[in-house]
């Protein structure tokens, strides 16, 4: 009898978990709490399109794509909690979300030789994959975002900045200072002075910063803010009738969540991005009819096209194809975490293969590789309507300045190298 | 006039401004506390989840919606009407009173005679469970509240000042909206408790509520009328915050703001809670602006603390608190 019921117990959980073939992704979101309005349109927007690849195509390569969602409250211990509770469930990479996670992830998974993929946030010197074996940031870095604002601002001045002021507001942690090394350098290199204004967290009282820059007149202001900062910073920025239009702000600081709740002031405000806002790709009219449409969503399909829910649909597109990749050169559908990381390391989507994809020039292509981690690390600038309430591109992909970054990438690699007893590995 | 002067005298007008946005926070905390010795740890949220509310009956947000259309199936999210402000915050302030009797029913009247970390350990719940469900009822999204106030520079005071100084100093009209509603807010308050019957019995329980008790005072009464007072200045306070950065979870964070404040005016006294917030306000900016460039700026927060500390001190029960004097 006891024989019998130990059996039953276990077909029964053998027949609620996971089918082990799955492509098990666990999906560290943060639905709640003070940020849950930057990683509600995530969530939606990357859990919608591995519905419709399940929808549409039975998965990728016959294998079911299995989201384990985990919520992380934008909270770094609930983070890698997240990370213990889900690691043993066959998981094939974590995107962490969250710099702070991925700062404790980094020992963790690269011990557990699980890949992990901070989506241009995280740490700016895994670019170098020679040191970072198992860590991913693409498509850029901050240092990446940093040059190609300074070089917009260039464009706009007609060529030079010599001269110019440039003001950065920055969240007062390691992400918000993270511009402000490479900043330094270019303000050297093309001689505009740059004022250094910290806002301590959460940012909801910013008076004295924005005074500041009525009475400095900077000819730019640049933003490296979070959560709540944003909606503040550009109220006071309006409020003091700083030029929108001069007011640039980092891709973590461009959502409609930053710019809908300042209304008529916001108009004008620009933010560097390395994807399209809208809804105007195949892909995403696909998503609509399979997904949305058929009552499938994530969330309640009001986020769909905002910024924040095309960012997760550029990274479930990219991670879809780097599994497609992995299938392919391991000849195994049922892939592991190390036949993903080696696909990562010489993943290629063209601009052809994003047109095939239902995403043609929603951004660059890029090929990867073991010494790079990151590409294609270009981005463009675009600008806020508040009338139509939309994000208009208004330049092309502009490259960063290599000849600055790529030094300060090198320097902090190899001192996270020399600190940890990391050999570099030799390869191209 | 040296250019550092102006600038000094313009930053201390905002500080001023700023200081009444903090105090309009720390005095939820001083009602509360004056009439039952509870520290309201969920007063930052009871500002958060009164803004909420305000905004969701305004836009005729279906509370709970997504709660309902997931058990149910059904795609509810709107009622279909946008009320005036005038009626959205009415509606909010006969929220906040039925919050106020449900806290007491529920909680306080349970937790008679504990001792004060007992109480102040129920307002730490009270505040999860406030921000819970104020995400139950009205999501997580950032929403935009507008009841009129008018926002951005002063223009009036901008061209008097460059008339005058030959620099325009920079005002927030929305400032000069919470410093003339602060100043009703407060007479409001003295006039309600030196005048009715109501006031005196809430003074009455705040300076001994056993002996009011033995004189016919219901208690049950006077803490779900504090409470429900505390919850329109929290409205009040959500209203300020909420238009400068939209109505979102972070708003509950402003309570931070008033601590420093409570500190330097006292737990026990309105008029503190006031001067407590210019002094911070002031204190905060005008570091700020002589100091912060100095040491890499980003002092306002820490900086509050180091002046309530200083003041702590040498007057542990802040500027107006009363004196404890416990005789053996």
């Amino acid at each position: 009898m006891r024989l019998k019921l130990m059996a039953a117990l276990a077909a029964t959980v053998m027949g609620v978990a996971p089918a082990l073939a799955d492509l098990t992704i666990p999906a560290l979101n943060y639905r709640t709490g003070p940020y849950a309005p930057s990683g509600i349109p995530y969530a939606d927007g990357f859990s919608d399109y591995m519905t419709m690849l399940n929808e549409r195509d039975g998965g990728i390569g016959g294998e079911q794509i299995n989201v384990l969602e985990c919520e992380t409250g934008y909270n770094t211990e609930k983070g890698v909690e997240c990370y213990e509770q889900t690691k043993g469930q066959g998981a094939l990479v974590y995107i962490p979300q969250s710099t702070g996670i991925t700062y404790q992830l980094i020992p963790k998974a690269t011990a557990d030789e699980i890949p992990i993929w901070s989506v241009a946030y995280g740490r700016t010197s895994a670019v170098n994959g020679k040191v970072f074996e198992w860590i991913f940031n693409l498509p850029g870095t901050y240092w990446d975002a940093a040059s190609i604002m300074t070089k917009y601002a260039m464009e706009q001045e007609g060529g030079s900045l010599d001269g110019k002021k440039i003001a950065l507001v920055y969240h007062n942690s390691a992400y918000g200072k993270e511009p402000i090394r490479t900043l330094e350098k270019l303000s050297e290199k093309h001689g505009f002075e740059l004022v250094l204004l910290a806002v301590d967290h959460p940012g909801q009282e910013q008076k004295s910063q924005w005074l500041q820059i009525r009475r400095e007149r900077p000819d730019y202001v640049f933003m490296w803010g979070w959560g709540v900062m944003n909606q503040v910073a550009i109220q006071e920025a309006s409020n003091i009738r700083f030029p929108m239009d001069k007011f640039i702000g980092v891709w973590w600081s461009g959502s409609e969540a930053d710019v809908v709740p300042v209304g008529e002031g916001a108009d004008g405000y620009k933010s560097v991005t390395w994807h399209g806002a809208g809804t105007d790709y195949p892909a995403m009219q696909e998503i609509k009819s399979t997904v949305i449409d058929a009552g499938l969503a994530a969330g309640d399909g009001t986020k769909f096209g905002e910024v924040g829910y095309n960012r997760g649909v550029y990274t479930a597109a990219v991670l879809a194809e780097a599994i497609r990749q992995a299938q392919e050169a391991s000849g195994t559908s049922d892939i592991d975490a190390t036949q993903l990381r080696d696909a990562m390391e010489t993943l290629e989507i063209s601009d052809a293969r994003f047109e095939e994809l239902g995403l043609p020039g929603f951004t660059g292509g890029f090929q990867l590789s073991c010494a790079q981690h990151s590409a294609p690390r270009t981005a463009f600038i675009q600008q806020w309507n508040a009338a139509d309430q939309t994000w208009t591109p208004v330049s092309d992909f502009m490259e960063p300045d290599l000849e600055v970054i790529d030094p300060l990438i090198m320097e902090d690699s190899m001192a996270y190298a020399e600190e940890n007893g990391i050999t570099p590995r030799e390869c191209d | 006039m040296p250019d550092q002067l102006l600038f000094g005298m313009e930053v201390f007008l905002n500080g001023l401004m700023a200081g009444v946005l903090y105090a309009l926070v720390a005095l939820g905390f001083v009602l509360i506390y004056k009439a039952s010795g509870i520290f309201n740890y969920a007063q930052g949220v009871m500002a958060l989840f009164a803004a909420l509310t305000l905004v969701g009956i305004m836009e005729g947000q279906v509370p709970f919606s997504h709660l309902i259309n997931a058990i149910f199936g059904t795609e509810v999210h709107h009622f279909g009407w946008h009320l005036p402000a005038v009626v959205g915050i009415v509606l909010t302030i006969v929220v906040m009173i039925g919050l106020a009797w449900a806290v007491n029913a529920f909680i306080m009247r349970h937790l008679v005679n504990q001792e004060p970390i007992i109480l102040f350990m129920a307002t730490i719940g009270l505040a999860y469970f406030m921000e819970g469900l104020g995400d139950l009822m009205w999501g997580a999204d950032i929403k935009k509240l507008d009841v009129g106030l008018p926002q951005g520079i002063n223009t009036a005071i901008d061209e008097a000042t460059y008339d005058f100084f030959g620099y325009g100093f920079f005002i927030d009209n929305l400032d000069i909206w919470a410093t003339v509603i602060a100043i009703i807010l407060v007479a409001a308050l003295m006039l309600f408790s030196q005048y009715t019957k109501q006031g005196r019995a809430l003074r009455a329980v705040a300076d001994d509520h056993q002996a009011a008790l033995s004189v016919g005072i219901s208690l049950n009464f006077i803490w779900v009328l504090v409470w429900s007072i505390a919850g329109f200045v929290a409205l009040v306070a959500g209203i300020m915050w909420g238009a400068k950065s939209g109505v979102q979870f972070s708003l509950s964070l402003i309570a931070l703001k008033a601590l420093p404040v409570l500190m330097l005016g006292g737990f026990t006294s309105i008029p503190g809670a006031i001067v407590g917030g210019l002094i911070i306000g002031v204190g905060e900016k005008l570091f700020e602006f002589a100091i912060g460039p100095l040491v890499g700026g980003a002092t306002e927060n820490w900086f509050a603390y180091v002046l309530a500390l200083i003041f702590l001190v040498f007057r542990p029960q802040g500027l107006f608190g009363e004196k404890i004097i416990e005789r053996v």
